[in-house]
């Protein structure tokens, strides 16, 4: 497919949402000690300790019980330098991530060493716990690791949220926020579908194969999987082949219910898209019904269908049930 | 049982961005139309469909479902995904067909990295508790291991850099190559640290691409290619996610795949390292002697296309028997951090 950059469209998607988990016993007893500024490891099937501490034991799947408390100095046993820190890791200065064996435990934990540069760090050194300013009780309760013989330094990262709870309570919820950005682009036929309603227009695709009119294009026939090719213009009139009335309020909701989510098949169109029905009583809108978009002011378009504030019933009898039976 | 063979195999141009979409059908159709050729093959022939990729690298949930467009999926079809890379989904066809439910399987896997930050994203995979809230990037702790097999003597930095240059070297003849050329191993030396101690060319690229394989029994495969690949065994074992539980200079899981596979005569193994030092790894856990010929393609250090470089592993080494280079074969693939999952695919000319 021959595309050229400026004919395709593509914007930020950025996504994110707080992942709120149950901690259990053990990650909860470990997270509590955090709080209180104390590291707690686990003892393994094999005697190992395991700081941070594992729910069953890595080798015999064993759960495990027995608490054991660790230092909170500890020594590097690997590290590699991170030169350019990324969102929201625990310094936005560079500093080394580090494989770190707190004395009292066998095994290592992963987290930061704010080391300075990396002549700073080697394998072997001796580190120590810089605690977060404000501790809830979350693995971020550690904020990094500084070399024992260091100045303090300031941490540069602020602390989780935290989930609601009785006084006294102890943690049993950590939440970790999760946020991630990405560059969503559209295929190039979605960008001149797109594009054609920044013009009040409405383009669709047929295959080439059965001939089927798809809006919004979809880059390859789902029947077929050929790529669509042939434009297709098609009228702001159709219709409501189902419908749903909404009575339910929910969150981000932007119309008062009741009011009408609608399929509306487009003239000359194979496939509905949803929609909202407007300009009559919820309860008059059937299937079958005649509509016509109804299109926001001109100085409003941009490249969406938000353009079409919603379909209203055009008055015209309604369609014959097999004109639209096999778009069901 | 039915043996299993390796039909067919195609892959898209593997680029560091592409202008498609996240759901993968500007690559898929293209690829499809080039297996089927090569095969002889249509939709109608395939009854079964298994595909690998991630909703993390799209950004959006049930991605995947947008890739069924690729396929025309009309009659209905016999369809399953998996959230890792299209090996595992290729495991899946081929119990399929071992246990006798079809005799054809078309297995895909497809991933626009470019869309997010790969190596950010990649820290979702970890411990939810007590890692992955610390967001360590997957080159960081691809780093963190390299060094523990530097100090131990396991490996140097020029045996990392030779590595590289033998990559790129061979990636050369690879048409689907993302990076490729002659490189001198002092001057790769030369170059600054990226996550010190690895440097660029220790790093797979980030890549887009997909990749397409088609199974089938071996009497169907007879009549499609002169030399089926037949997979004659085929394990994948994981190792504890608890990173500093791990002795991270080895990799036990390879091992224990391999154990359980006839490794004998294998003359190439494609191995799906994303890191140099994870080469070396996974030679030693196979047992690879001197005489094996590794990643004739170039491997994923010259493109590494997520949840399709691992099936594309078994494509190139499959291909290879195809044309008669070689007789017996291993392909492998990873998933998770530093080596933690792994596939071993033992493949022979019938």
């Amino acid at each position: 497919m021959a595309v050229s950059a400026p004919e395709i469209l593509s914007a930020p998607l950025n996504v994110g949402f707080d992942y709120t988990r149950s901690t259990g016993p053990v990650l909860g007893h470990f997270v509590n000690a955090l709080r209180e500024r104390r590291v707690e490891g686990i003892r393994g099937s094999d005697g190992r300790v395991h700081a941070p501490p594992v729910e069953y034991d890595p080798v015999t799947a064993e759960a495990l019980t027995e608490f054991v408390p660790v230092a909170e100095e500890g020594t590097v046993v690997s590290w590699s330098w991170c030169a350019e820190p990324l969102d929201s890791q625990p310094l936005s200065r560079p500093f080394a991530w580090a494989l770190i064996r707190l004395d009292g435990a066998d095994t290592s934990m992963l987290h930061a060493v704010d080391a300075g540069s990396p002549e700073k760090i080697h394998s072997g050194q001796r580190v120590r716990i810089r605690w977060a300013d404000e501790t809830v009780g979350h693995i971020r309760d550690i904020a990094y690791f500084l070399p024992v013989d260091a100045e303090d330094t300031t941490p540069t990262s602020e602390p989780p949220p935290v989930a609601e709870r009785a006084d006294g309570a102890p943690v049993s919820v950590v939440i970790t926020p999760i946020h991630l950005k990405y560059m969503h682009t559209a295929s190039l036929e979605e960008s001149r579908y797109l594009r054609g309603l920044a013009e009040g227009k409405l383009i669709g695709q047929r295959c080439p194969a059965c001939h089927k009119v798809y809006i919004p294009p979809r880059g390859a026939c789902p029947t077929d999987g050929v790529p669509t090719t042939d434009e297709v213009e098609l009228p702001d009139t159709g219709t409501v082949t189902t419908f749903c009335i909404v009575n339910v309020p929910f969150l981000g909701q932007r119309l008062k219910p009741p009011y009408v989510a609608a399929y509306i098949l487009l003239d000359g169109a194979d496939i509905a898209f949803q929609h909202l029905v407007l300009g009559c009583d919820a309860a008059e809108v059937r299937m079958g019904m005649r509509v016509r978009a109804s299109w926001k002011p001109r100085e409003k378009w941009w490249t969406s269908l938000e353009n079409i504030s919603h379909f209203e019933p055009t008055g015209e009898p309604d369609a014959d049930f097999e004109t639209y039976a096999h778009h069901l | 049982m039915p043996e299993v063979a390796i039909a067919g195999f195609a892959q898209a141009p593997n680029v560091r961005e592409t202008q498609g979409t996240t759901n993968g059908v500007e690559m898929l159709v293209p690829i499809f139309a080039d297996v089927f050729a090569r095969t002889g093959l249509s939709k109608r022939d395939i009854g079964f469909w298994c595909s690998g990729s991630s909703d993390y690298l799209a950004g959006r949930a049930f991605s995947f479902v947008s890739a069924v467009d690729a396929i025309g999926a009309f009659p209905p079809i016999h369809e399953s995904h998996v959230e890792m890379d299209a090996a595992w989904a290729l495991y899946e066809a081929w119990l399929k067909i071992r246990m006798g439910e079809v005799e054809t399987a078309l297995v895909y896997g497809f991933g626009k990295s470019s869309a997010g930050q790969l190596r950010r994203i990649l820290a979702l995979q970890l411990d939810p508790y007590v890692v992955t809230p610390l967001w360590p990037d997957s080159i960081s702790i691809a780093g963190i291991q390299a060094r523990l097999g530097l100090e131990a003597g396991l490996w140097s930095e020029k045996d990392l850099a030779e590595i590289a240059a033998r990559s790129r070297a061979d990636a050369a003849a690879n048409p689907a190559a993302q990076v490729s050329g002659a490189v001198d191993v002092a001057e790769l030396l030369d170059t600054p640290y990226v996550a010190d101690p690895l440097r660029a060319h220790d790093i797979a690229p980030v890549t887009d691409g997909a990749a397409v394989i088609i199974l089938s029994n071996v009497e169907r495969a007879r009549d499609i290619v002169e030399h089926p690949a037949v997979l004659t065994g085929i394990e994948h074992r994981v190792d504890s996610p608890v990173l500093g539980a791990r002795d991270l200079t080895r990799s036990p899981s390879t091992e224990a795949a391999a154990a359980a596979l006839d490794l004998d005569g294998v003359e190439l193994a494609e191995l799906h390292a994303p890191f140099t030092h994870q080469e070396l790894i996974l030679r030693s856990a196979l047992g690879l002697g001197e005489n094996v010929r590794i990643n004739p393609s170039g491997g994923a250090l010259t493109a590494n296309p997520m949840f399709s470089a691992g099936l594309a592993r078994i494509g190139e080494a499959a291909s290879r028997i195809h044309s008669g280079e070689a007789r017996k074969a291993v392909a492998h693939a990873t998933s998770g951090p530093a080596l933690q999952q792994n596939l071993v695919a033992v493949l022979e000319a019938r």
